[in-house]
């Protein structure tokens, strides 16, 4: 039998591991990353002549349950619109038997990554806001997404926000008829109650303890908060009430938490506004400093004006 | 410890028990079962023992053979892979704690135990391991590590040698004639000079190529559902065998 150099080894390795889309219109280009249930390559759509990203699932030998999980992954997407959900293209089995489906391509930094660019507070609220919206409208939808983490979530090439990975997502029970078609995938059928969905530090106490029927929105706020937490993590000057946003959020009890990711992203705009927010009171030397921070401008010419009368009265008297 | 990556397990989680595991056969009260279990447990895992054998306890030629062997024979006498529970460890690991036990055991016993006689009828090709440890004399991998890449090298091999006798057998000989020359040759080589030389127009080779990867990744991982016992261990190893970290 002949040697395998080390060179050659790693070569076959390659050649096993990546997908075959011989089968299909897409030419594989080189893999972008790996997640938890699979890896995403960037592949070129002949037919439309585009670059796509291309989710396959990573396990050699995908159970009905994974591949259950995949095709609903991409059902759930495609039927979010909007412009914070990356949209679904195409679905469809390599000739290994793998799930793959092709999403948009979208090019730019994960909030991660973002976050080390040096971002201002109040881009990352902006950006932070963006994702409670398109998460909400999941909401409204009746998808909880159960895998919020910065990992997750692109900021594109024109600062659009984009939130990815909906392989975890659950759909609430007795939400919009439109999904029937695919509530044969109930998180009843692929996750029974015990078993923990999510990533460690982004996930609900609940859903830590594998209470999957007890999961609703609040779970995903709760990990929103942690999204947030973590963009504050490495700022300077952090306000009592952004911090008290991150807490309520993060809330070990879900009754304590914001009642919906609307809720959260309201609040975060009151943050931006220089409002004040549902999760703090403040006391009145807090809330005179937070209308004179706000009102800087004002504050400015009305001290001006005072002084300058001052100076007045002062000069005309001698 | 963070954990970036989505986890998706838990404490309910089952592990399924894998159809035509050597790992499971080796349990079976049948003779039968348990000799051919051991069969595709000793071809799939002699040579990196030899050469961990050599690197780790510093074993000679002979020593490392006669240990090895010994090794093998030692474990199906006292039925060892019987006992290995897949909720411990992988199969990999067991084995190679075996092997640590065993050795220790035989160095403490002072004497080089010359046994293996059941295993005579066993063509195990010591000479050919030998000139491949020559390759990879200096490693900077422990010897863990330096077993798993072993192991990884040889189910790779094995492979190849599977693929190029099942498409001998399908009379499909041009698909791992292709497949040679374009994957396991040291030649850079393209789509279009290897439709020159083979006859074919390059879309040809184009197809015949990607069903020569998808049976060999299909035989790569038959190979591997062989010597592990659960869905899970199957899962993992596989993952770690393509070049991806399981963790």
């Amino acid at each position: 039998m002949k040697w395998l150099s080390d060179d050659k080894l790693n070569h076959l390795r390659n050649v096993v591991s990546e997908p075959d889309f011989g089968a299909t219109k897409y030419t594989f280009v080189k893999e972008l990353g790996r997640g938890g249930m699979g890896a995403v390559y960037l592949a070129e759509d002949r037919e439309l002549d585009r670059l796509v990203a291309i989710k396959v699932l990573n396990t050699p030998e995908t159970t009905e349950d994974l591949r259950n999980r995949m095709v609903r992954e991409a059902q759930i997407i495609a039927r979010l619109e909007h412009p914070g959900i990356v949209p679904v293209h195409d679905v469809g089995t390599l000739p290994d038997g793998r799930i793959y489906y092709a999403m948009k391509y979208v090019r730019g930094s994960r909030l991660d990554e973002y976050a080390t660019q040096g971002a201002s507070l109040r881009d990352r609220l902006r950006k932070f806001q963006a994702v409670c919206d398109a998460v909400a409208f999941a909401h409204a939808h009746g998808v909880i997404h159960r895998d919020l983490k910065p990992q997750n979530i692109m900021i594109g090439s024109f600062g659009e926000v984009l939130v990815l990975d909906w392989g975890v997502a659950k759909l609430l029970a007795g939400e919009n008829m439109s999904y029937s078609s695919y509530t044969t995938y109930s998180h009843a059928a692929d996750t029974s109650d015990g078993t923990v969905i999510g990533t460690q530090n982004y996930m609900s106490p609940e859903q830590a303890r594998g209470e999957i029927d007890q999961l609703d929105e609040r779970a995903d706020v709760y990990s929103l908060g942690a999204v947030l937490q973590f963009l504050l993590n490495d700022q300077p000057k952090v306000s009592k009430g952004a911090q008290a946003v991150c807490a309520k959020a993060m809330s070990q009890t879900k009754e304590s938490r914001y009642a919906t990711a609307s809720d959260l992203s309201a609040d975060v705009g009151r943050l931006l506004d220089a409002e004040p927010v549902s999760a703090y009171r403040e006391n009145a030397f807090e809330r005179v400093s937070r209308w004179v921070s706000k009102n800087r401008f004002l504050v400015l010419l009305v001290l001006a004006y005072l002084l300058m009368r001052i100076f007045l009265i002062f000069t005309s008297r001698r | 410890m963070i954990d970036p990556d989505t986890d998706i397990g838990g404490p309910l989680h089952k592990f399924p028990v894998t159809n035509h595991s050597a790992i499971i056969n080796a349990r079976s009260d049948d003779q039968l079962i348990r000799r051919r279990a051991f069969d595709t447990i000793l071809a799939s895992y002699w040579k990196p023992a030899y050469k961990y054998v050599r690197l780790k306890w510093h074993a000679g030629n002979e020593d490392a053979k006669d240990l090895t062997q010994g090794f093998f024979a030692h474990a199906f006498e006292k039925n060892y892979f019987a006992g290995y529970d897949a909720r411990k460890a992988s199969f990999q690991t067991y084995l190679r704690t075996c092997l640590d036990g065993f050795v220790a055991n035989e160095r403490k016993a002072g004497a080089r135990l010359k046994r293996g006689g059941d295993m005579d009828h066993y063509q195990l090709d010591f000479a050919a391991a030998e000139d491949e440890l020559a390759f990879h004399a200096s490693t900077n991998l422990n010897p863990e590590d330096y077993f798993h890449r072993e192991w990884v090298r040889w189910m790779f091999t094995l492979s190849v040698e599977a693929f190029r006798q099942r498409c001998a057998d399908l009379g499909r000989t041009i698909h791992f004639q292709l497949f040679e020359r374009y994957d396991l040759s040291d030649d850079k080589i393209s789509y279009a000079s290897l439709a020159n030389e083979f006859g074919l127009d390059t879309a040809t080779v184009n197809n015949y190529l990607a069903a020569a990867r998808r049976d060999f990744r299909r035989i790569v991982l038959e190979k591997l559902r062989e010597i592990t016992a659960t869905d899970e261990e199957f899962r993992t190893e596989a993952r770690s065998l393509l070049g991806v970290n399981p963790e």
